[in-house]
């Protein structure tokens, strides 16, 4: 029990916190990259453009039934072979961009491809250009659409954040393994710890995923 | 690429024997443990109801690292010695089971209720209708998912790499490692997880596609 409460101290807490403060950090900044890029590879998969669309299909489907583990090695340690060399925290941005817009862009084609096909027909009808009915009319309504699955991402985002611990990214979960790596009495807390703060973080995206499910739908 | 794959040949088809064994004999846990939380959840008994809403949601919002890293870790201190292929086969198989679990959940509440009363009518009890009724025509609709689900097991199996498991991702991170060329190590090594899994998702798209 006193483990415990001496794993807990406020400088452990303190570290663990500032780990979690990464973590999110690099999740948030990774969502932001490939929602960017998703979205126009989605449009391209979506408006088929002849060979491009299928090329761009090919990629994603590729990067899709790679494992994340595999981009994130490549990122970190494969990439200075050809002169790139990114700090560890920049390596784990881009692996995860690469990864996640690639989930995101089949999602985004997916979510234009169910809005009625007659919203798009009336706005051209009604005068506007084919981009202009795009930007104005069918994406605010695929978003909507879209909002729940890409918070759900998000939150397989940030537990495969831990991944990046291997090239040392610092993490919550390298944070922790530092703590209980100095004493070993501290390895059942610090794993306690890890689950609870993953879960809470993880859990609440989850009802707010299912919160917006209902909102928007 | 090609002094990659001469001289490390038998590595790598060693790592992709334990990335198959250890995706195969994980979906086959999960496959069960999966489906009994499935049924747990639309049983009629609320505690069996609780106890599986709790383990599926714990499960879904831990990462797979930290389960694996407890049974690696943890495990050992308290209990037996776990070497990394099983701490990492358990890890993956409690993981991919919660998953599994709301897979199968939805399959079954998309069975028409109607099939199950028509069961209880003709006088079987509800263990037998949903074995006899309800399960086969579940899991009918769940197949493509599932075999998306087994995608994302082989992906995540190469989380054995922390654990020193001798995976693919393992393997070829050693090889990546000694030869000093890891772009080509890399390489080879995504070419091989693409022989398993692209076909199995496009074979599933198919399907998907012949379902609706």
């Amino acid at each position: 029990m006193q483990n415990f409460v001496n794993a807990y101290s406020w400088i452990n807490f303190r570290y663990l916190l500032e780990g979690l403060w990464i973590t999110i950090e690099v999740s948030v900044v990774s969502i932001v990259f490939s929602y960017i890029l998703g979205a126009i590879l989605g449009l391209i998969r979506y408006i088929k453009v002849k060979y491009l669309s299928a090329t761009v299909g090919f990629i994603i489907d590729l990067i899709r039934n790679l494992p994340l583990l595999l981009i994130i090695f490549f990122t970190y340690f494969g990439l200075p072979n050809i002169g790139i060399r990114l700090n560890p925290i920049w390596s784990s941005i881009l692996a995860m961009s690469i990864f996640e817009s690639a989930m995101l862009a089949e999602i985004i084609r997916s979510g234009i491809g169910a809005v009625d096909p007659g919203q798009m027909e009336g706005a051209r009808a009604n005068g506007l250009s084919y981009w202009q009915a795009m930007w104005h009319i069918m994406l605010p309504q695929a978003q909507k659409k879209m909002i729940p699955t890409i918070v759900s991402q998000f939150i397989s985002l940030i537990k495969d954040t831990s991944l990046a611990t291997i090239i040392v990214l610092p993490d919550l979960m390298y944070h922790a393994q530092i703590i209980y790596g100095q004493n070993s009495n501290y390895i059942l807390p610090m794993f306690l710890a890890l689950a609870v703060m993953y879960f809470v973080v993880c859990y609440l995206l989850s009802i707010l995923s299912h919160y917006l499910e209902r909102r928007l739908a | 690429m090609i002094s990659i794959i001469t001289n490390h040949w038998q590595d790598l088809l060693y790592g992709l024997g334990q990335t198959l064994l250890c995706s195969i004999l994980a979906l086959f846990f999960s496959l069960i443990i999966g489906s009994f939380f499935a049924i747990f959840e639309v049983v009629p008994s609320k505690t069996l109801r609780i106890i599986a809403r709790v383990y599926i949601e714990i499960f879904r919002n831990i990462p797979l690292l930290v389960i694996t890293m407890f049974f690696y870790v943890v495990i050992p201190m308290f209990f037996v010695k776990v070497n990394g292929f099983t701490a990492g086969t358990i890890g993956l198989t409690i993981y991919t089971s919660a998953f599994i679990a709301e897979t199968v959940r939805s399959g079954i509440q998309s069975v028409d209720p109607g099939q199950m009363e028509g069961s209880r009518a003709n006088g079987m009890t509800f263990s037998q209708a949903m074995r006899y009724v309800v399960l086969p025509q579940a899991f009918r609709i769940v197949i493509p998912p599932l075999g998306n689900q087994f995608i994302n097991l082989v992906k995540n199996s190469s989380v054995l790499a922390f654990v020193a498991g001798f995976d693919l991702m393992y393997q070829g991170n050693t090889i990546a490692s000694t030869s000093f060329d890891t772009l080509n190590a890399y390489f080879v090594v995504g070419v091989l997880y693409l022989i398993i899994t692209m076909p199995l998702s496009y074979y599933m798209r198919y399907l998907e596609k012949r379902l609706n």
